[in-house]
């Protein structure tokens, strides 16, 4: 008796998550758009993240060129 | 080399390689798996100091012909950059190790090479600061800078090829192979190499353009 309790117990917590998985599979299925940044495991976002850093150093780069050729031709001209 | 082309090839030549090694295919390999792409960023960075260091080591030699002082300049500030880029491949380095053999360090001849020729650079930095003699210094430092080249061609070529090493591209342990570098990640290496390499020599011309600057103010001639 007690242990077809446990068993019913089991099922019912097995039939729960199924279900939840279910539900989160379908909200998945449903809502999922041709959407490029959330496909691949999100790897497209890493790649955004990388080239944000990398073409902020290349501004800084420009800004820091462009206060030398200021202060040069500053120097220049004394 | 003046102009801006060059320096936008050198920012669409990253840019390809962060997005190219990132998402284009690549070998599936045990332990490596996709840390592999490592190679289009960590190796890189060690090729570039490479060739920063030999631009360091072809002015060092052009300073001691011509004695202008120019050269010297161009020796000074590529080691510079060189040497930053070097410490960037060894601590990337150092983190691959750690999740592909297990350990952030491994007495290894690649890696304590690789240490070996920063340290020497480092010394060439410190040589120049400690003469104080301004027409000494730059004769000094140059020559000690040819001997540095050779040295780091004996540390990280020759020398751990002579040996097993757990490094790829030593002993019987070649790197393009293991890693089957086949067509598709060499489109991606290569251009990488000269994308830095060119970004590399974007940051000397600026180091050297501010020392220029600096030279004058000290000079009183601003």
């Amino acid at each position: 008796m007690k242990n077809m309790k446990t068993m019913t117990f089991k099922k019912l917590i097995g039939s729960i998550s199924l279900m939840f998985m279910s539900l989160m599979a379908s909200a998945q299925d449903g809502v999922e758009m041709a959407d490029l940044m959330r496909s691949n495991g999100k790897i497209f976002v890493v790649v955004g993240v990388l080239l944000i850093i990398f073409l902020g150093l290349t501004s800084f780069m420009v800004i820091l060129e462009r206060k030398l050729s200021k202060l040069e031709k500053k120097a220049s001209e004394k | 080399m003046s102009g801006i082309w060059w320096k936008i090839l050198a920012v669409l030549l990253v840019s390809y390689a962060i997005v190219g090694g990132m998402l284009l295919d690549v070998p599936e390999l045990p332990i490596l798996n996709e840390s592999i792409r490592n190679l289009y960023y960590h190796v890189t960075m060690w090729f570039s100091m490479m060739l920063l260091l030999l631009v360091s080591f072809i002015g060092s030699i052009r300073f001691l012909l011509t004695g202008q002082s120019k050269f010297d300049r161009i020796a000074l500030h590529s080691a510079y950059v060189g040497i930053s880029l070097g410490i960037l491949g060894i601590l990337t380095g150092s983190l691959w190790a750690k999740f592909t053999w297990g350990a952030f360090w491994v007495s290894d001849p690649k890696l304590n090479g690789a240490a070996v020729t920063l340290l020497i650079y480092i010394a060439y930095l410190i040589l120049r600061n400690s003469i104080e003699d301004e027409s000494k210094r730059p004769r000094i430092s140059a020559v000690y800078n040819i001997f540095s080249f050779v040295l780091l061609i004996v540390f990280l070529v020759i020398l751990p090829r002579t040996t097993d090493s757990l490094h790829p591209g030593n002993g019987g342990n070649p790197a393009f192979s293991t890693y089957d570098l086949d067509s598709t990640m060499r489109m991606v290496f290569y251009p990488a190499i000269i994308g830095w390499t060119l970004f590399g020599w974007w940051m000397v011309q600026l180091s050297m353009r501010l020392s220029v600057l600096n030279e004058k103010y000290e000079d009183n001639d601003i």
